[in-house]
């Protein structure tokens, strides 16, 4: 890991930028012929088949959440290294409790949640004298509503259930940190943390960075994000493209269905231990909707996944006694149950 | 001898960031120590509310970002 720096030549951003951008684009265009003329012509597979369709819905989805991912992941995280956290706990003080509820809810789209940031983000928000639930909005719209889920909802499902997914898990994230800021919880706070508020002195960062150097941070965090999840899409996408060319459709519809009142509670328990890999999941949920999942399960699963997550619940246990945490988990696990039966009652 | 200290629990980002404060000493070539800053009561106390941070004797000099080598190098040594 010790390798010579090497001086690398400096290509002006306006350059790179319009050839990223139209290799992007051709690249996009490009997936889905070259994605079919691999499955049918090249490996002569049959059309209709199940190992076609198979074969097919795996070349395409590859190279498509890979695209997706890089290009929009980079757009996203250049444009909130505008929001940092601190300039959102600015304009939240002081507010009252609705404006800052939603705010922080809204807050929570542009902010990218890492669990190792949230207790941090947690203690800066206590210290600022935030309301509890306006802090716990936050914390339930950052994992939900968050930009991968979002970029691959819109990308494999349209804009129209991305949108729906994105109005659904605010509102939960809102109507959460309403219910949850009318309890009386600054009990269950560690002590420690509401020592921290009693302490004085201004940050001394300087947030101003130059346009070169956000767009730089955005790219290499975006390679770091790919190289991450990259398996599980892969994975995903294999099992996905299993169910897309193998499972009958009666088969999910049964299961997944609307009459069977149990699918949403199923699925929700289902999506607890795979937390996090929103990535690798939303392929197969794009499967299972093709075959007939209703979009109330679909959506509650999806939400389920993001959103409940174990390690995260551990680290806030640092701040936190169990007992809150329980009360947070209940209430966030409620809304996401009230939108998968809401949305299959509508029989969207 | 300076003291630059990582603020982070210990994600992946925390040790991408230490890194890169380990190469920035070797390209300035100046005496400094890496400290991991895992205790979350000592970050809160940097009013950092986004890791990982990064302190240089003492001065919170980037937060939520994982700054290159060269400019880590920047801080070490200021013009």
């Amino acid at each position: 890991m010790t390798a010579l720096p090497l001086r690398r030549v400096h290509v002006p951003f306006r350059v790179v930028a319009p050839i990223v951008v139209i290799g992007w684009l051709a690249a996009w265009f490009a997936n889905l012929p070259l994605a079919n003329w691999v499955a049918y012509d090249l490996l002569g597979l049959e059309r209709g088949s199940h190992i076609g369709d198979a074969v097919a819905f795996f070349l395409l989805d590859v190279p498509k959440v890979l695209l997706l991912l890089l290009g929009i992941m980079t757009a996203v995280s250049f444009l909130r290294s505008y929001f940092p956290p601190e300039r959102m706990r600015a304009a939240l003080a002081g507010r009252g409790t609705l404006p800052a509820t939603v705010g922080a809810a809204a807050f929570g789209v542009v902010t990218p949640f890492c669990s190792c940031s949230a207790v941090p983000l947690f203690i800066g928000f206590v210290e600022a004298g935030i309301p509890l639930g306006v802090t716990f909005a936050f914390l339930i719209s950052s994992p939900m509503v968050n930009e991968v889920a979002l970029v691959l909802l819109w990308g494999l499902f349209g804009p129209g259930i991305a949108l729906l997914y994105m109005a659904a898990g605010l509102t939960v994230a809102i109507v959460g940190g309403l219910v949850l800021g009318r309890l009386p919880l600054e009990r269950w706070i560690e002590p420690w943390v509401l020592a921290v508020r009693a302490g004085g002195g201004a940050t001394s960062l300087d947030l101003r960075l130059s346009v070169e150097q956000r767009m730089r941070d955005a790219w290499s965090s975006t390679k770091d994000l790919v190289r991450k999840v990259l398996l599980y899409v892969i994975i995903g996408i294999g099992i996905g493209a299993f169910i897309h060319g193998f499972v009958p459709t009666e088969l999910v519809a049964q299961i997944g269905g609307r009459d069977n009142p149990f699918a949403v509670p199923i699925v929700v328990a289902i999506a607890i231990p795979l937390y996090s890999n929103a990535a690798g999941t939303i392929p197969i949920v794009e499967a299972l909707l093709g075959k007939g999942m209703p979009l109330g399960t679909t959506l509650a699963f999806m939400m389920a996944i993001v959103a409940i997550s174990l390690p995260e619940f551990v680290i806030l246990r640092r701040v936190m006694k169990l007992r809150l945490i329980t009360v947070f988990a209940t209430v966030v696990v409620t809304g996401i149950l009230a939108v998968g039966f809401l949305f299959n009652a509508l029989g969207l | 001898m300076k003291v630059i200290e990582v603020l982070g629990p210990g994600c992946y980002n925390c040790h991408l960031l230490e890194q890169a404060a380990i190469e920035a000493i070797a390209i300035t070539g100046i005496e400094a120590s890496v400290v991991k800053v895992t205790d979350y009561a000592r970050i809160a106390a940097y009013r950092v509310m986004h890791t990982p941070g990064l302190v240089i004797d003492g001065r919170v000099v980037s937060a939520g970002r994982i700054p290159a080598p060269a400019e880590i190098a920047g801080w070490l040594t200021p013009a």
